[in-house]
């Protein structure tokens, strides 16, 4: 059976999330190719054609797909998807907007966030904030899948030598239309690519204490994440924050700073390898999943450690 | 603007839920049950365009066994106008539910139908979009601020890089995240005003929709446990451990 991989993309490059997606894919088994929907996105496609174990990639260069609008993007998805086994998407805000609109235009069930491949049509996924992992077996004819990148380490970017195939159908709904983006540019790594994370919570008190955090990130070359209470408090802006729905991260070493630990934000980072407390509160939950944890005012402990790197 | 919201019955947020020692699917006995929180804000948002005078009517739909009608009455007290439940026995899967959600729509004909960007229970993400799929109509998911204009609306949606805005032809589809607006409290002269509210029971089957599962769960089990971890006395110790222990800096 084929699959059929929806590149995360920027026009320019291919998102590491794409590389999960494909590692997934090399897990299922079968032929690989990767869309990649865009516009003027000729460098994105020649870097999806240099992954590792991809055999075609698939290039709808239009106008239409310049935003990746899912009302756009679904239907041609949906009209390639009748040549694959399976639609494979990454669990970000762009895969999780359009595989569900894809899967419903095929008539076929979608299966969230998957963590593992069991086999051709099993595969386990977490609910409940990943207090329950659930295996699932789907028995549709085509499988719409989005992927956990933290769950598959990513193939490698370059090696691959993909025939590039371009799509001429263009689809554009007129539904909507792209108004804006603000995002935020940063030298530090993305959160979901970052090796090492230092996250700050509502014991952070305001967005300027999140400085002494931004010290320490520069030094460890991490990135700097936030729980939902300091973002809902205004501290810091939402693409900051780990939890059950904001983003779900995994690094070798994750710093939770003034963080209580409610199951939400657990659901987001307790499978980093290392994971580091430093709370005043001895009773705090984010306690139960450190491999360390410093009882400490974090206005003291903070610059300590900053001073100790 | 006539805005139909779509509310789910899912166990307290802040339930930590554990799978059944037999594997067969999560433990719910006696636990406490909510409202989603998403569709908890997406009601607020509905009330709050009635508040502004933009919506005339606002609905609020759950599909599911008898006992949502309890978070129907949550979204009256909260101020929609009706209720309309649709009976279904046990776990809808997201395609059945926007199925039947479509139905819904082709009924009352809304402007506008917000609903919850996920339900915390399965965490799927996919009724909204799939929803919009079916009915043909624009989509703002994960959405930070609606703001309604003439024949359209803008919404401001929370992306993994930031914020991004798109302008929906109505009538739309909107998604809601944690920062579109903090819920109200129900009031208990509003609780009270809620239960004399109309509230419509539709069957499944009336509506034509086939629920059948296209999904079997093989089995559930608990995530695997991390191995409990050490206090350290010192920032000092700390930092010695990671370097030499953890080896992570």
């Amino acid at each position: 059976m084929s699959i059929l991989v929806l590149a995360e993309h920027d026009n320019d490059s291919v998102k590491a999330a794409t590389l999960n997606v494909v590692a997934a894919a090399v897990a299922i088994g079968g032929d690989i190719a990767v869309l990649v929907a865009g516009s003027n996105c000729a460098a994105a496609a020649a870097a999806a054609a240099s992954i590792a174990g991809v055999s075609k990639v698939l290039v709808a260069d239009n106008a239409a797909y310049a935003n990746q609008l899912a009302e756009n993007v679904s239907p041609l998805v949906a009209e390639l998807a009748k040549d694959y086994g399976y639609v494979l998407a990454p669990a970000t805000t762009t895969g999780k907007n359009i595989a569900p609109r894809v899967a419903a235009l095929l008539d076929v069930a979608q299966i969230s966030e998957i963590i593992s491949v069991e086999s051709g049509d099993t595969f386990k996924r977490p609910i409940y904030a990943g207090n329950v992992i659930a295996t699932v077996q789907s028995s549709d004819a085509i499988k719409v899948i989005t992927v956990r990148g933290t769950a598959f380490d990513g193939v490698a970017a370059e090696g691959g030598s993909a025939t590039v195939e371009a799509v001429d159908t263009v689809h554009d709904a007129g539904l909507s239309s792209f108004v804006e983006e603000k995002v935020a540019v940063s030298d530090r790594p993305e959160l979901t690519a970052a090796s090492i994370i230092v996250s700050g919570g509502r014991g952070m008190q305001n967005g300027e204490n999140f400085q002494m955090l931004e010290k320490i990130a520069d030094k460890l070359g991490a990135a700097v994440g936030a729980s939902r209470a300091a973002v809902d408090a205004g501290f810091v802006p939402n693409d900051m924050q780990v939890g059950q729905t904001g983003k779900i991260v995994a690094p070798d070493l994750y710093i939770a700073v003034g963080i209580s630990g409610a199951i939400q934000h657990l659901a987001g980072m307790k499978d980093s390898k290392v994971i580091v407390a430093i709370n005043k509160d001895e009773d705090a939950p984010i306690f139960q999943v450190a491999d360390y944890g410093l009882v400490a005012d974090l206005f003291v402990a903070v610059p300590e450690l900053d001073a100790a790197l | 603007m006539k805005v139909l919201v779509a509310v789910k019955r899912v166990a307290d947020a802040n339930v930590k839920v554990r799978a059944k020692a037999d594997g067969t699917g999560a433990d719910l006995n006696n636990v406490k049950m909510a409202i989603n929180p998403f569709c908890e804000i997406a009601v607020e948002e509905a009330v709050r365009l009635k508040e502004a005078g933009t919506a005339t009517e606002v609905i609020a739909v759950s599909i599911g066994e008898k006992s949502c009608q309890e978070q129907i009455r949550t979204a009256l007290a909260l101020g929609a106008d009706r209720g309309i439940q649709v009976e279904v026995e046990g776990d809808v899967e997201p395609l059945a539910v926007a199925k039947l959600l479509k139905a819904i729509v082709d009924k009352e004909q809304p402007d506008l139908v917000i609903l919850g960007k996920q339900s915390i229970d399965n965490d799927n993400n996919q009724t909204g979009q799939m929803l919009a799929a079916l009915a043909n109509m624009s989509q703002g998911t994960f959405a930070s601020e609606i703001v309604p204009a003439d024949g359209s609306v803008n919404v401001t949606r929370e992306i993994d890089g930031g914020l991004q805005t798109l302008t929906l032809q109505l009538p739309a589809i909107v998604t809601t995240d944690l920062r579109l607006n903090e819920p109200r409290y129900a009031s208990l002269p509003n609780i009270m005003k809620a239960k004399r509210k109309p509230l419509d029971v539709f069957a499944a089957a009336d509506l034509g929709v086939d629920t059948a599962p296209r999904i079997t769960t093989v089995k559930v089990e608990p995530p695997a446990e991390r191995a409990a971890g050490i206090k350290v006395e010192s920032v000092a110790e700390l930092v010695d451990k990671l370097k030499n222990e953890a080896k992570v800096i």
